[in-house]
């Protein structure tokens, strides 16, 4: 996973809430067997309405996508996380996700800034107002800032720290095998195996 | 101070805990399916790895599969590749699969109870968010990201946060007509899909206690819609008597050290939860969803709420463009919202006891004319089972259609989808926009309510239809 510190980018503004994982790409997209290439799928079913905001010129490019609340809600296909940054997106913004989206992030490298509903209108209204508006995302200070707004955001102090060094968790783990194995050792016989 | 249910069950996993770091928690048991694993699977050949613990993995094949011509090639292309993806990397990897075709297959949160699998006191995940079905028996089940996936088959743990705790205590005894499902759809009205974010949630009291295990899985398969990491009922009697016996289920000296360790997976008398919600169950009756998420439901008896009757100006919005999808007038009654499609199956009502349901309703009466009835078990067993009681006759003398064990109709992943602008009445767990099938408008009921929807055409109750002569 490649390390994040800050981005500096346009903004998306999502005026929606409850925003599932169904919307964010449909299942007929997750048929594939790849890991890339979902940018297609990505809000598949609103993208064919062509007032539908990303359909928008003056939001091409945008890499920050601000969002309403319950962001990511549903089923737990990562393929959403992966329609977003294959699209070109590396941070969501919201006042709330669901979390297997947000666990979801984390693991893939996209960062999922909760911010209160307050930031995410007035990021709403600067990039509604002025779409070429710089957000910038600072993961090491957990700050948000555009235009003259500055405000923090939350994300998990291991999340960040992962993020940050672009660690691989299956690595990590491995490091402390022998826990594992110790925790093997005492677990009982009683419990069932599949073969 | 003593401990809840989910504490216990959470602190008996703990691998490894260090101070600012998530837990590294042990995971009793992987289940797996075609359509969240390739990736996976591509990520552990890419490093070299192999999977920890095959014995405490299985895979099946669902979501993708036809429900018509299940001993015939997948007839998609795109699909045929997955499944045959998910069996080569089974035989490479050395996992148990119930490929299609095979007696044990089925949706992979029917067939892990149904084996025995599924047992107090575990922690379960899958690639899939109705894992949370398997906490009807106790056990810490949760939903999980391919990455997670791949993280679980390489060191058989998964890091994760301590979640809070949450009590669901549901006084009373659900009225005659009234189900599982309607319980939990009022539920998720209730506190909204955000509400259970961040919780791990225990459903409790008299009514909970009442219900079969099959209702008990009804309710925590759709903890999600609500947002809730994993709901779990603690195991009694109930519990224990539906396992006895099944294939997996330990045995002799082992049953009784199993039950044994069972009964202490009960909350403390002074465990304290983060957060309590009460509800009453005597008070509840059936209810339908009108809008696209599971949160935006009613009694069958009310009308399509108007947007502005919400106070929040978000939810305003949101009720404004799920009345434009779902093509509804505020203040129509919902038992006039005709129905095109009735769909009786899913991991949230796919069981023996939601067709004896359906059946029970549909004996003796006839499907309405314009209306489709697709009734789909869960897994193979129940279809056999349902064979063996005679519900296939009665489903198919009702003018219904009766089909092979899989998702199905739930998602728009395989070949049963709605059309652009048809509408269902159906007993799956999620209404989102396009979910059933592109374009397609759904109502989330209760097999009784799916039932007595198809005789009617309209959204109905068995109360409302004329009785048999």
């Amino acid at each position: 996973m490649e390390k994040f510190t800050t981005h500096t980018g346009t903004g998306l503004p999502l005026r929606r809430s409850n925003v599932d994982t169904d919307q964010i790409i449909p299942a007929v997209y997750l048929k594939r067997v790849t890991r890339t290439g979902f940018e297609d799928g990505l809000f598949a079913a609103w993208r064919k309405d062509p007032h539908f905001v990303i359909n928008q010129p003056a939001y091409d490019g945008a890499t920050v996508l601000v969002a309403g609340p319950d962001f990511g809600t549903g089923s737990s296909r990562e393929h959403a996380v992966w329609a977003l940054m294959d699209y070109g997106f590396k941070v969501v913004i919201s006042s709330r996700f669901a979390d297997i989206f947000r666990g979801n992030s984390g693991k893939a490298g996209l960062v999922a800034a909760q911010v209160t509903q307050d930031v995410v209108e007035q990021l709403w209204k600067l990039v509604e107002t002025d779409p070429t508006t710089q957000i910038i995302v600072d993961l090491q200070e957990r700050t948000i800032q555009a235009d003259a707004l500055t405000a923090p955001f939350e994300i998990d102090d291991y999340t960040r720290w992962r993020l940050l060094e672009g660690l691989d968790d299956i690595g990590i783990t491995l490091s402390h095998e022998e826990d594992v194995t110790a925790y093997e050792s005492r677990r009982p016989a009683w419990k069932p195996v599949t073969s | 101070m003593g401990r809840t249910l989910s504490e216990k069950v959470w602190d008996e996993h703990v691998v490894r805990s260090a101070p600012g770091e998530p837990d590294l928690l042990y995971i009793d048991l992987h289940l797996i399916h075609e359509v969240t694993s390739p990736q996976a699977f591509d990520g552990l050949r890419l490093a070299g790895r192999a999977v920890r613990r095959p014995d405490l993995t299985l895979a099946t094949e669902d979501h993708n599969v036809p429900t018509l011509d299940w001993d015939k090639p997948i007839a998609d292309p795109v699909s045929r590749t997955q499944v045959e993806t998910l069996r080569r990397n089974a035989e490479e990897f050395g996992v148990r699969l119930h490929s299609l075709g095979d007696v044990e297959q089925g949706i992979v949160h029917i067939i892990g109870p149904q084996l025995g699998l599924t047992q107090p006191g575990m922690t379960i995940v899958c690639g899939d968010s109705h894992t949370s079905t398997h906490g009807a028996f106790g056990a810490i089940a949760f939903g999980i990201g391919t990455s997670e996936v791949e993280h679980v088959l390489a060191t058989q743990t998964l890091m994760q946060a301590r979640p809070r705790t949450m009590a669901v205590t549901v006084n009373g005894s659900l009225p005659a007509g009234v189900t599982a499902k309607d319980l939990v759809l009022t539920l998720i009205a209730h506190t909204g899909t955000g509400g259970g974010q961040g919780y791990i949630v225990e459903y409790r009291g008299p009514a909970i206690e009442e219900l079969s295990m099959e209702a008990r899985m009804t309710i925590c398969n759709m903890s999600i819609e609500w947002g809730a990491k994993a709901g779990l009922v603690a195991p009694d009697q109930t519990t224990f008597d539906y396992i006895k016996g099944r294939p997996q289920a330990p045995t002799g000296d082992d049953w009784d050290a199993a039950v044994t360790h069972w009964k202490t997976l009960l909350t403390d008398e002074d465990a304290v939860f983060d957060k309590e919600i009460v509800l009453d169950a005597s008070e509840m009756t059936p209810f339908v969803t009108w809008g696209t998420n599971p949160g935006q439901g009613v009694q069958l008896s009310a009308s399509v709420p108007h947007p502005e009757d919400f106070e929040d100006e978000g939810d305003k919005v949101a009720a404004q463009k799920a009345l434009e999808y779902m093509g509804l007038e505020a203040g129509t009654p919902l038992r006039e919202v005709k129905v095109d499609t009735v769909f009786v199956g899913s991991c949230t009502n796919g069981r023996i006891e939601d067709l004896r349901a359906a059946a029970e309703v549909l004996k003796g009466r006839h499907v309405a004319s314009d209306t489709r009835l697709l009734v789909v078990p869960g897994s193979v067993r129940v279809r056999l089972q349902a064979e063996s009681e005679g519900l296939d006759v009665v489903f198919k003398e009702a003018g219904g259609e009766w089909r092979g064990a899989g998702c199905s109709m739930c998602l728009g992943m395989n070949p049963d989808q709605l059309q652009p602008g048809e509408r269902s009445a159906s007993t799956s767990n999620r209404n989102f926009e396009g979910r059933q099938g592109k374009g397609g408008r759904t109502h989330l009921v209760s097999p009784l309510v799916a039932a007595a929807t198809a005789v009617s055409g309209t959204l109905a109750s068995p109360a409302d239809l004329p009785p048999l002569g």
